[in-house]
């Protein structure tokens, strides 16, 4: 889609631009540099957006691997009103009020993946909503959420998903409260498959929790259980106690309007008999 | 023996769902399930209320245990709840605001 492409991106003075919108929360990401601008621009290649009004603005800094310890632990914090996000191979800073924010990371795209992720994470919970680790689908108008944790069989289910289903990802699924129910957007974030999702949304008709067994069967839950199952798979970063309350409100809130229940399945197609 | 003072740490989460009290730290975002005896203990935790009182008045009529007995339990429990951040725990009454988490 080069018009799309052309549309979305801008290059101001040697400085390029592209947004990058998941979910209805368009950032965007500036650089200098035309090789990584390249590789990002394809890496979100669905996800551009020529939106105007930018819920951030970030400035990329590009540096050499090395400049902070590689077994570094993700740390997400806020103080002042600033949030900063530091992993081994990345720092960032986003100060919410100014919509701008600066990332210092090395020249893989994941790096920035990673920094997407997190500040999702953080605009959702002000939205009840949360990724999740989850794969998720359109089937018929609904979607369908698939969570467990590596392993579990998202990328399995992804894979034997029919002609007629919609991925919205294979790893990372994002959900929003919107009126009296929860949609599911597509997202860039791939796992395994490294297939982009849809960018299309779906009111969220079920959550499944994944085992593998046997045969292909659907067993109801507790609702104590589905909170527990579903706050296991919230992507989750913020050491703060007003994000961690939201988030524990949100996955009460979908419990009580999202059936949630456990899917055991035989890892080939048939499984996708149950559902939608 | 001094009394002890127990009072909900206003910066955790909590809910009750079916009977079964759900608590997530709001440090580490940790998930504790409370069993029925720490469940009564944190929605009696008013920070005035003494330990002993909570013991006689509300988990001593719950279960068949020597006051003594469920008091030096209580106590264990309470500590417990302290180190995960769930629960204060002071020789003194414990000023407080109202938790998110005790109305629920």
């Amino acid at each position: 889609m080069p018009e799309l492409t052309q549309a979305c991106t801008q290059e101001i003075v040697g400085r390029l631009s592209l947004v990058i919108e998941v979910g209805g929360t368009p950032i965007r990401v500036n650089t200098t540099d035309p090789e990584f601008f390249s590789v990002v621009q394809d890496r979100y290649r669905g996800f551009l957006s020529d939106s105007e009004r930018t819920e951030i603005d970030f400035e990329i800094e590009l540096v050499e691997p090395g400049f902070g310890d590689p077994q570094a632990e993700v740390r997400v914090r806020q103080r002042q009103g600033q949030w900063s996000f530091e992993r081994g191979d990345f720092r960032a800073e986003w100060e919410p009020a100014k919509r701008t924010g600066r990332i210092r990371q090395v020249a893989k795209p994941y790096s920035l993946d990673s920094v997407l992720r997190i500040v999702h994470t953080l605009v959702l919970a002000s939205k009840s909503g949360f990724l999740l680790h989850a794969a998720s689908a359109i089937r018929n108008g609904k979607a369908f959420l698939f969570a467990g944790v590596s392993g579990a069989g998202k990328t399995t289910i992804s894979s034997f998903a029919p002609a007629d289903a919609t991925l919205l990802s294979d790893e990372i699924s994002y959900a929003m409260r919107q009126g009296a129910g929860y949609s599911a957007f597509g997202t860039p974030f791939t796992g395994e498959l490294d297939i982009l999702g849809e960018n299309v949304s779906a009111p969220i008709a079920a959550l499944y929790l994944l085992a593998k067994g046997t045969k292909n069967r659907i067993d109801a839950i507790s609702p104590g259980e589905a909170v527990r199952s579903l706050l296991a798979n919230i992507l989750f970063f913020a050491e703060d106690s007003e994000l961690v309350h939201s988030t524990f409100d949100s996955a009460f809130d979908f419990v009580s309007r999202i059936p949630v229940s456990r899917l055991t399945f035989v890892p080939d197609a048939r499984v996708w008999e149950l559902i939608g | 023996m001094s009394r002890l003072y127990v009072a909900r740490n206003p910066r955790v989460a909590a809910r009750s769902l079916d009977g079964e009290m759900m608590i997530m730290s709001g440090r580490d975002s940790t998930l504790f399930t409370l069993n029925k005896t720490a469940t009564i203990l944190w929605q009696a935790a008013d920070g005035a209320t003494p330990l002993d009182q909570i013991v006689e008045r509300k988990i001593c009529p719950e279960f068949d245990v020597e006051p003594a007995v469920a008091l030096q339990d209580a106590e264990s429990l309470a500590r417990e709840l302290a180190h995960h951040e769930i629960l204060q725990v002071s020789e003194e009454p414990i000023a407080q605001n109202p938790s998110p988490g005790a109305a629920r």
